[in-house]
């Protein structure tokens, strides 16, 4: 048994003890934090595959930014996230009954084929981030455009829907201002003359 | 015989199937938390890649890499829509209950 061995299953008990405490733990805030410590043994596991770019991208990118975002949605809700968790052990057996089955399932597609005892290929010369470059640039050229625009509309829709206009603030129209008239602001009074 | 064998292309794939149910499980066992919910979402798509990064490794293809990318990309604009559409729920009905969204219920 090699070292890598023993690491490659030290991280993947991390990462299924970390995916379990996401999905059982009562906060919120401790469900992100164990999201991120899966996200980062994923990364780790990602790079004993020899993917370094994408493991240092998924680090960047969900640990970094992602996750971030889930903190302080997390943090901004002002939820009592107690009695979310009310029905917690009815929803219980259903959830593990499911999950097993999935489980069960995959496994046995794994199990019952024969990909199980095929050894990696040696890998190619040269930097894994230049031959994904090499492939994404010219190759994937127009999905990777797409993706860009993806990201776009996930901004541009990111905002339309959480922008509000706040109605304490007082703001100048100019528009309304020039198209005044007078009747608009003047409103001139017939009264009798008072007699005495 | 240890138990310990030298990771080979099934004990990725099996260790993705365990990462997929443990999260497929937490979306019925947190049946009520949305934000739950959207963490388990994420655990399935890292579940998916890391099929992908497994077998890019031991086919000897970079394609599946590429495809990791693309699923990044999209699953960062999920998460951004999703917590924006769960923060105006928040502002609107006050919860973020499954069983408050009920309005489209007959």
């Amino acid at each position: 048994m090699t070292f890598f061995t023993l690491t490659f299953y030290l991280f993947a008990a991390i990462l299924v003890f970390a995916g379990l405490r996401v999905i059982t733990t009562r906060n919120p805030v401790h469900a992100a934090l164990w999201l991120v410590l899966s996200f980062f043994t994923s990364g780790a596991i990602w790079l004993m595959l020899q993917a370094e770019f994408l493991a240092i991208a998924l680090v960047l990118v969900y640990v970094g930014a992602v996750m971030v975002l889930f903190l302080f949605v997390v943090m901004m809700l002002d939820v009592n996230f107690d009695s979310l968790r009310k029905q917690f052990r009815s929803y219980l057996p259903q959830g593990v009954i499911v999950g097993a089955l999935v489980l069960l399932e995959m496994a046995l597609v794994v199990v019952s084929s024969a990909i199980g005892g095929s050894e990696a290929p040696p890998l190619p010369t040269g930097s894994n981030t230049r031959a994904l470059g090499q492939l994404l640039y010219v190759d994937y050229v127009y999905p990777f455009e797409i993706a860009a625009v993806v990201l776009l509309v996930a901004i541009i829709a990111a905002i339309a829907l959480t922008h509000r206009k706040r109605k304490a603030t007082r703001y100048q129209d100019p528009a309304l201002q020039a198209k005044v008239r007078r009747e608009d602001r003047v409103r001139i009074v017939q009264m009798p003359a008072e007699k005495g | 015989m240890s138990i310990l064998v030298t990771p080979t292309l099934a004990h990725y794939l099996v260790l993705g199937a365990i990462l997929f149910a443990i999260a497929m499980a937490g979306i019925f066992i947190n049946r009520r938390n949305v934000i739950i919910m959207l963490m388990a979402i994420e655990l399935m798509l890292l579940s998916v890649n890391l099929n992908f990064i497994a077998f890019s490794r031991y086919l000897g293809d970079m394609q599946g890499q590429v495809f990791v990318f693309f699923i990044l990309t999209v699953a960062a604009a999920e998460s951004a829509i999703g917590l924006a559409i769960l923060v105006l729920l928040f502002r609107n009905v006050g919860s973020i209950d499954v069983e408050d969204l009920d309005a489209l219920k007959g």
